[in-house]
């Protein structure tokens, strides 16, 4: 058999896409296969070997597996009322299904989380302004008393007095704001 | 066409401007992820939620219109031609996964081309930021301007503890993938990178090709990223690859003066080489014409040859990839003739400078 792309050469890869129920067969030889590999290697291929690490990751948690116990136990499976996906779906797919299944998961997430974030599970970035001044505070107040602990470490003790003075005027905004919300 | 309206047309500004570090680092991307509220992420979602978001997205343009960075152009991906699907993966506009996997995908394009919105790909929406040289800051002020203004149209889907939720749990949080493409021809001479890549991997960022996952790196270019989206905020990731990005910048530098001093006639005559191969092929593969491209844009920043324009790397290297090679001809090309039609236009390009002079 002949390369289907170059004509030329004699085809050494021959592959069967299927695509939505389509079937496109395939014939390359090593040259043309390595110019068209470029795309087709980072098209389908990855999304397998991460879900396949992922379910690797979650098979092999302990808290993860216990849980999964405890769920077989009271003979109900996880399921999240947004999407119906379930938690072993999500763990063969990879992917949540709708915004909802953070929710509906959250008891199962935290190992998951930190195994992918290198020990982090829980949000310190951007907030939506929709989401209201009380939780941006808060975060504010949060971030920059990490910050007042890593100066006092470091023994910078001017700069960590400016930033105590500061979260004291946060935390005065914080209080008189969640009394105005009530 | 003649080649250089081509080029005109073809070249994104990220391929043409120089920015800061430019002579090492080639651009800065920003990228956040992003989900409506209420509907079922991408690999759930039905037609009718599809077409939905599109065309809530429509509607947001039409009625607020973000021009800050030029007018938004929405190109439906099952309207665009393959052809043309793949130069805009070329250029880094859209990802392989919009192109080939995404049946209800859509962009959004400004003019210069330095922002782009994926609508329906694995998220619903992917702002994509896109500078030339070291510019992290700047393109993620860009990517938190465009967040905002899409922000104060959608709901999207966000909670106090996970940060905006995104489909794949290594995306949650911030959404935010930031990356750094950079030539170190330096790092590959001198043999450090091998040692390099590792000590990478360990901060918590990702090292790969060009091309993104799973890609080779062609012509000694790389693209260093973070891996982290959670528990850390934009701010940090930022500075974080910033700081280990401008490590790489003067190792890099450090590495191309140990050669000059150790083996200069060397390096000039490689220079001079892959410029001659360049100025006189016929025939020439990607990975060749990338490997001389390289060396071309290092004699260039070390003063070999001087009268070429820096970005002729960065221009070359995407104008000479399959799907540019391609559109300019007109129509599809087997691999051969692409190699024959890579090498007429790398020759004619490197002739128009020299008819400069």
């Amino acid at each position: 058999m002949i390369c289907q792309e170059c004509n030329q050469r004699p085809a050494a890869l021959h592959f069967t896409k299927i695509i939505n129920g389509e079937k496109t067969e395939v014939n390359l030889c090593e040259k043309c296969a390595q110019e068209k590999g470029e795309m087709f290697m980072f098209t389908g291929g990855n999304g397998f070997t991460f879900n396949n690490l992922l379910a690797g990751l979650l098979n092999i948690d302990p808290s993860v597996q216990k849980q999964n116990q405890n769920t077989f136990h009271q003979e109900e499976v996880l399921q999240c009322s947004g999407c119906s996906m379930t938690f072993p779906q999500f763990i063969k797919v990879g992917r949540f299904g709708c915004a909802h299944c953070y929710e509906t998961f959250k008891e199962q997430l935290p190992p998951v989380l930190r195994r992918l974030h290198s020990g982090n599970w829980s949000h310190s970035g951007k907030i939506p302004k929709r989401i209201g001044g009380g939780i941006h505070l808060k975060k504010q107040v949060e971030n920059l008393k990490s910050e007042l602990k890593e100066l006092i470490q470091q023994e910078e003790f001017e700069k960590a007095a400016q930033i105590r003075d500061e979260i004291r005027t946060l935390e005065k905004g914080l209080s008189g704001s969640s009394k105005g919300g009530e | 066409m003649s080649l250089e309206r081509f080029i005109n047309q073809a070249v994104s500004s990220w391929m043409s401007e120089e920015g800061p570090d430019s002579d090492i680092v080639l651009s800065s991307r920003i990228r956040l992820a992003r989900n409506f509220e209420n509907f079922k992420f991408p690999t759930l979602f039905s037609h009718e939620e599809a077409q939905a978001i599109i065309k809530k997205m429509e509607d947001i343009m039409q009625e607020s219109n973000f021009t800050k960075y030029g007018q938004m152009e929405l190109l439906k991906i099952d309207e665009i031609q393959p052809l043309q699907k793949r130069v805009l993966v070329e250029k880094h506009l859209i990802s392989p996964n919009l192109a080939e996997e995404s049946p209800y995908g859509a962009v959004l394009l400004t003019e210069n081309e330095e922002v782009s919105i994926m609508i329906n790909e694995e998220d619903h929406i992917r702002i994509q930021c896109l500078f030339p040289g070291l510019q992290l800051t700047e393109a993620l002020e860009a990517a938190n301007e465009v967040d905002d203004w899409l922000e104060s149209h959608i709901h999207f889907g966000y909670d106090e503890k996970h940060g905006y939720l995104t489909s794949c749990p290594t995306n949650v949080g911030t959404g935010l993938r930031a990356s750094v493409m950079m030539h170190l021809p330096g790092l590959i001479l001198t043999q450090q990178i091998n040692r390099i890549i590792p000590a990478i991997n360990q901060l918590g960022l990702v090292v790969r090709g060009i091309y993104g996952e799973g890609s080779e790196a062609l012509g000694n270019i790389f693209q260093i990223s973070n891996q982290i989206t959670l528990g850390k905020s934009e701010e940090d990731i930022c500075r974080d690859l910033n700081g280990v990005v401008s490590q790489l910048i003067s190792q890099e530098r450090s590495a191309r003066e140990a050669l000059r001093k150790t083996s200069n006639i060397q390096l000039e005559d490689r220079v001079f080489r892959s410029y001659g191969v360049l100025s006189n092929c016929r025939i020439i593969e990607t990975k060749e014409a990338a490997k001389c491209l390289s060396d071309v844009r290092l004699g260039i920043d070390m003063g070999y040859i001087d009268h070429l324009p820096k970005n002729i790397l960065n221009e070359l290297m995407i104008l000479t990839q399959p799907g540019f090679l391609q559109q300019y001809a007109g129509g599809h090309l087997r691999a051969n003739e692409r190699d024959i039609r890579r090498a007429a236009l790398i020759r004619e390009r490197l002739k128009m400078e020299q008819d400069k002079m």
